[in-house]
């Protein structure tokens, strides 16, 4: 029976969103709460349910509601139907959980906004499509949800689409999500053509007998639907524009939740990957790749919102890593990817409340000094900071460090230099991150007089507070008795061995981490507190600083390589249309015409005399055919 | 005692263009109101067909044949499979949502506004009846009559260089009409050596031909299809059509009149020439994937909102084409239902656009911005119009799109691939346009722009509803076109590739 309440985790904040778009100008008083109490409502029923699992032994935990047959032709079924198991459970209490305290938040955040209904509508719409994301039954109906979330984030990063650039950088992010579709569309056709089938359950069964090749290509397709959403080399470009949508909206969707999709996608598509060594390698390569880019850009960037972003591309590209490695790394990505959501959000939270009494300045060069004005914001801020730079007992250290420690045990060349590229990155991250807090918080003030810092009020530090406590404590509970280990154990590793070779003994490693996180810190102390930060960005700076300030060149590189031939292309046959192919169209008219000018003789006006032309002319080419074919 | 139901429900309209014509002068306001309801009551008598037709009979329904030139053994003869009927649901519900959405668009024309509904009362009788016709000639009858009222609603109600968009069109389609002609008089003059003359779909189909003679007759029936749906490079008279005809007549020539493209591939393709059929696919299917890339490159390239929906109309006769001819049950199924989608996003993306554009008296994409804070509720109805046309998934073109995507692959992996990067190129000609009309600043002339009535608002809640709805619940159109899909691929000799491993 209880398997008959998963269809409600949608259906609330689905049927609220409805209510908010519909209702119009008279539910501006009351929207936000309904908003809120939908999502609130959505976490209760996802709480209810793990309860209920608790109370199952394992192998009676995963529950599925079959809804209805979707869609059905020939061999092609595909029901819409939920799968609520070990794996989706605790992403509904992210998505729920994170989600229902930035409902909270925003209700301060917006309230001077005059479209504050309509951007609860967005975020209840926001919640269902990433909760039938991760309780879709099979790729296409995760696919609704992928899109779903997709909508969304283009709905709220173009919140305020009257600013141009907030517009384009709302369809940067659409178009490019649609480049990792390509990769999701692809991957459920080749898994149907070959396996017959796009149910998790029923690949997973087929996928053993399946070719290691189309394994590949099927992973390999997964890889690109990831990179999309999961703001990925060499899809990431869409990210930071993405910081163009209310700071709530970064929160939760472009840290916590939706952007990390793509590392639920690869988690739960773990029978592929586990069986196709090349796809896995891929992945690695582009976790690796991205972890180190985004921290790179982090430590140039003077926008809170777009260092933040940085480090989740980056934060998320140790996920991916963890994803690739195996039927280990599966369970630690997913931990990291929990642990990310609570101090991620948080700090991001934090940086919209220094938004919210800086008259929304975003610029750090203009900070300084603010912890004597915002100490609720400075704590909780600086406990996420502790967290994501991975202090001890605080929760990224233990996410963080089993991820390094797995990049270490991969084995051979492969495993010196993952780990070592996972090892630089703490030390990156360290860096940029203490330089985000002596910029923001510390040192001197920097800002204008028109500026009044103050602390935001209790609807906004609370929903802080709560994240913070979850930077905090989060990490020891996940590995208590390994206790999330054991739990994503019947989804993701079948047949763990639990032996592997190690390389170094996790102290070592913990020991290397921390040093590279205390030079990472050290370094920032030097550049930033020893010398004073200037209100304006020095110009006269090396190219390697111009480079990385500007992301790397990514905009530079798609412009060249994609936009300008396409718009070339474009143009080109905009006027191969008119002048070629329209031009024979219209030349055959004329010759018609030229001819018709003779021919006008035989033109007598009689429909008889017509009629007899068009059946000789009818019959000509009958007589042609005949004679042809004869 | 039995009811000729599509009898009934073609003659319907054609009954209201005869009493409109007898309705006295002037009363503009009398004939739209008539009009309207006669498309209603024919959408009624359609639903009940519907009603009364027997999903799991793979037989054509409703069969009614009576002799009309015997000289000729021509017949008045009538019946529907699934693929016909949803075909004709679309047609009489897109009807009366047509003429409430422009109630105002006859007006301005170069006849009275009474000439504007006649016109579309008797395309609708035609419309019923090519989807409905088994006699070849009497399709080839109707196919060729159906240009007329279309010339004329583009010739005497639309703006701009409507003559010669016109003309342009009735040449190009009646160029297409004579090859028809040829083969049909082939078709006839070969059924006369093997058991007499005839125009019965059923018994030309049994014909026996050299491969040669059916791949002629093959192509005289397959270019009159190509051009009509239009399948690139046949394509270029429908921009030009488009952008001179009423946002109404748009829908009607886009929306359904370019089906008969797709539907003739359909029922008299691949019926009456299974050899040639599968001798000609690898090219059409190249062609497809062109159209379907073509069609999209130029619609992001265009200025023009009306030419841009045009293209991108393009782009989906690629998807249906390539489904038909790919030859599975989901590629099959998938191309009819596209067809039905395809109608309605259609219409949803004209009649919202023709609203914009009246109100601006521009359909330049340029002249638009920032509508989304002056005009929320039209913004909102072209933004998910627009979404509905790239296939979102959620919204009921998805379902179609990707059963004829996953249904080619299986047979045409590398065209499906192809194929899927028309879903890139659909995100940039939809969003290029609803940020350039919807998004950024204000600009001005566009200040003063009013949102829409209530009557725009209860003709396009119709459409959106079933966009969403028949996303979510596509089972009652998949019911009606699967019987009727596989009946046609096993005619062919065709089952569907089956999976290398065997799944769930």
């Amino acid at each position: 029976m209880t398997s008959n309440l998963i269809v409600l985790l949608i259906a609330i904040p689905l049927f609220s969103s409805a209510v908010l778009l519909l209702s119009g100008r008279k539910a501006n008083k009351w929207g936000h709460l309904l908003g809120t109490l939908a999502s609130a409502s959505s976490f209760g029923v996802g709480a209810y349910l793990f309860a209920q699992m608790l109370a199952q032994p394992t192998e009676e935990r995963a529950l599925t509601q079959k809804l209805f047959s979707w869609i059905n032709v020939g061999s092609f079924n595909v029901d819409a139907s939920l799968l609520l198991d070990q794996l989706s459970i605790c992403f509904v209490l992210l998505i729920t959980g994170v989600g229902t305290l930035i409902h909270i938040y925003s209700i301060s955040y917006m309230s001077r906004d005059v479209d504050r209904r309509r951007f609860f509508a967005y975020l209840n719409l926001f919640i269902a499509a990433m909760l039938l994301l991760v309780l879709g039954d099979s790729y296409l109906n995760l696919y609704v949800g992928w899109e779903g979330v997709g909508l969304a984030s283009y709905l709220l990063i173009g919140f305020w689409n009257q600013k141009p650039t907030y517009a384009t950088a709302a369809k940067k992010a659409f178009v490019m999500n649609r480049v990792g579709d390509l990769g999701l569309s692809l991957a459920i056709m080749i898994a149907f053509a070959s396996m017959g089938t796009v149910s998790f359950a029923g690949i997973k069964e087929a996928a053993p007998k399946a070719s290691t090749a189309t394994l590949t290509a099927i992973g390999i397709m997964l890889l690109i639907a990831a990179a999309g959403k999961s703001a990925q080399f060499p899809l990431q470009a869409w990210l930071g524009d993405a910081m163009a949508g209310p700071t709530p909206v970064s929160a939760l969707i472009h840290a916590a939740t939706m952007v990390t999709a793509g590392v639920y996608l690869i988690t739960r598509s773990n029978f592929i990957f586990d069986a196709a060594p090349t796809a896995q390698l891929l992945v690695v390569i582009v976790g690796a790749i991205t972890l180190l880019f985004g921290a790179i850009v982090g430590t140039a960037k003077d926008d809170i919102k777009k260092a933040l972003a940085a480090s989740t591309m980056s934060q998320i590209g140790y996920m991916i890593l963890g994803a690739g490695l195996g039927p280990v790394g599966y369970a630690f990505a997913i931990m990291h990817l929990l642990t990310h959501g609570f101090f991620k959000a948080g700090m991001f939270l934090g940086a919209g409340s220094v938004m919210h009494g800086m008259n929304d300045e975003v610029n750090m060069r203009k900070y300084g000094a603010l912890r004597k004005f915002m100490p609720i914001t400075f704590i909780t801020f600086g406990l996420g900071y502790l967290a994501i730079i991975g202090v001890p007992p605080f929760a990224g250290f233990y996410s963080k460090d089993m991820i390094i420690e797995t990049a270490f045990n991969a084995g051979g060349i492969k495993g010196i230099l993952l780990g070592s590229v996972a090892l630089f990155g703490a030390a990156l991250t360290a860096f940029y991150m203490t330089r985000v807090m002596i910029l923001t918080f510390t040192g001197t003030k920097r800002w204008d007089d028109e500026a009044h810092p103050h602390e935001s009020p209790i609807l906004m530090w609370l929903p802080m507070a709560v994240l913070a406590i979850g930077s905090v404590a989060s990490g020891f509970l996940f590995t208590r008795g390994d206790a999330l280990v054991k739990w994503l154990e019947p989804v993701v590793a079948p047949h763990m061995h639990g032996e592997h070779a190690e390389l170094l003994p996790p102290i070592v490693v913990s020991a290397l981490a921390l040093t590279m996180v205390l030079i990472g810190i050290s370094i920032a102390f030097l550049m930033y507190v020893r010398d004073p930060v200037e209100a304006v960005a020095p110009e006269n700076v090396s190219l390697l600083t111009q480079i990385v300030r500007q992301d790397l060149l990514q905009d530079a590189a798609n412009e060249a390589i994609f936009m300008r031939p396409g718009q070339v292309l474009t143009k080109t046959l905009v006027a191969i249309d008119e002048k070629v192919i329209d031009g024979a169209v219209r030349g055959v008219g004329a010759m018609a015409i030229g001819s018709g000018t003779e021919l006008r003789k035989s033109q007598t006006g009689y429909v008889r005399s017509y009629s007899a032309l068009i059946l000789v002319g009818a019959v000509a080419i009958v007589l042609g055919i005949w004679v042809i074919t004869q | 005692m039995t009811i000729n139901w599509i009898s009934l429900t073609a003659i319907l309209p054609l009954v209201g263009a005869i009493l409109l014509a007898t309705l006295p002068k002037g009363s503009e306001l009398r004939a739209k109101q008539f009009a309207f309801g006669t498309t209603l009551v024919t959408a009624a008598s359609a639903i009940a067909m519907a009603v009364n037709f027997q999903r799991d009979n793979t037989d054509l329904q409703f069969v009614e044949v009576h002799s009309w030139i015997p000289t000729f053994g021509v017949n008045y003869a009538v019946g529907i499979d699934g693929i016909a009927l949803v075909l004709i649901l679309m047609s009489v519900i897109l009807a009366p949502i047509v003429i409430l959405a422009g109630w105002n668009e006859a007006q301005g024309g170069r006849w009275s506004v009474k000439t504007f509904y006649i016109l579309i009362l008797v395309l609708e009788t035609m419309m019923i009846g090519v989807f409905s016709a088994t006699d070849v000639f009497l399709f080839y009858v109707i196919f060729e009559a159906m240009l007329v009222p279309v010339y004329f609603l583009i010739g005497g109600f639309g703006t701009g260089q409507r003559s010669a968009a016109a003309v342009k069109f009735l040449l190009y389609s009646l160029f297409g009409g004579l090859l028809m002609l040829a083969s049909i008089i082939a078709l006839y003059v070969i059924s006369g050596d093997q058991g007499g003359h005839t125009f019965d779909l059923a018994r030309l189909a049994e014909l026996q031909m050299s491969s040669t003679t059916q791949n002629f007759l093959f192509l005289g029936f397959f270019i009159a299809f190509a051009i009509k749906a239009p399948l690139w490079p046949f394509h270029t008279w429908l921009p030009d059509a488009a952008a001179s005809a009423t946002p109404g007549t748009s829908v009607l020539l886009l929306g359904v009149l370019d089906k008969v493209g797709t539907f003739g591939m359909i029922r008299y393709c691949l019926t009456l020439f299974p050899e040639a059929s599968k001798t000609f696919t690898p090219v059409i299917i190249v062609l497809a994937v062109i159209s379907i890339i073509y069609g999209a490159i130029l619609a992001i390239g265009q200025k023009d909102l009306k030419r841009l929906i045009a293209f991108t109309s393009i782009s989906h006769f690629g998807f249906i084409t390539m489904g038909i001819f790919a030859m599975t049950s989901q590629s099959q199924s998938g191309a009819t239902l596209y067809m039905f989608n395809h109608g309605f996003s259609t219409a949803a993306l004209f009649i919202v656009g023709g609203w914009m554009i009246a109100r601006r008296g521009s359909s330049t994409i340029a002249d638009f911005g920032g509508l989304q804070r002056v005009t929320p509720v039209m913004a909102w109805c072209f933004f998910l119009a627009g979404m509905s046309s790239l296939a979102l998934p959620g919204l009921s073109s998805f379902v179609s799109e990707f059963l004829v995507l996953v249904g080619t692959y299986t047979r045409y992996p590398v065209a499906a691939i192809i194929a899927t990067v028309g879903i890139i190129l659909a995100a940039l000609y939809i969003l290029i346009p609803v940020q350039r009309a919807l998004h950024g600043p204000t600009t001005p002339g566009n200040e003063a722009l009013s949102d829409l009535n209530l009557r725009e608002k209860i003709a396009i809640a119709p459409v959106l509803a079933a966009i969403i709805a028949l996303g979510f619940y596509p089972s009652p159109l998949l019911n009606v076109i699967n019987p009727a899909a596989v009946h046609i691929n096993s005619n062919l000799g065709f089952t569907d590739p089956v999976p290398t491993v065997e799944g769930k």
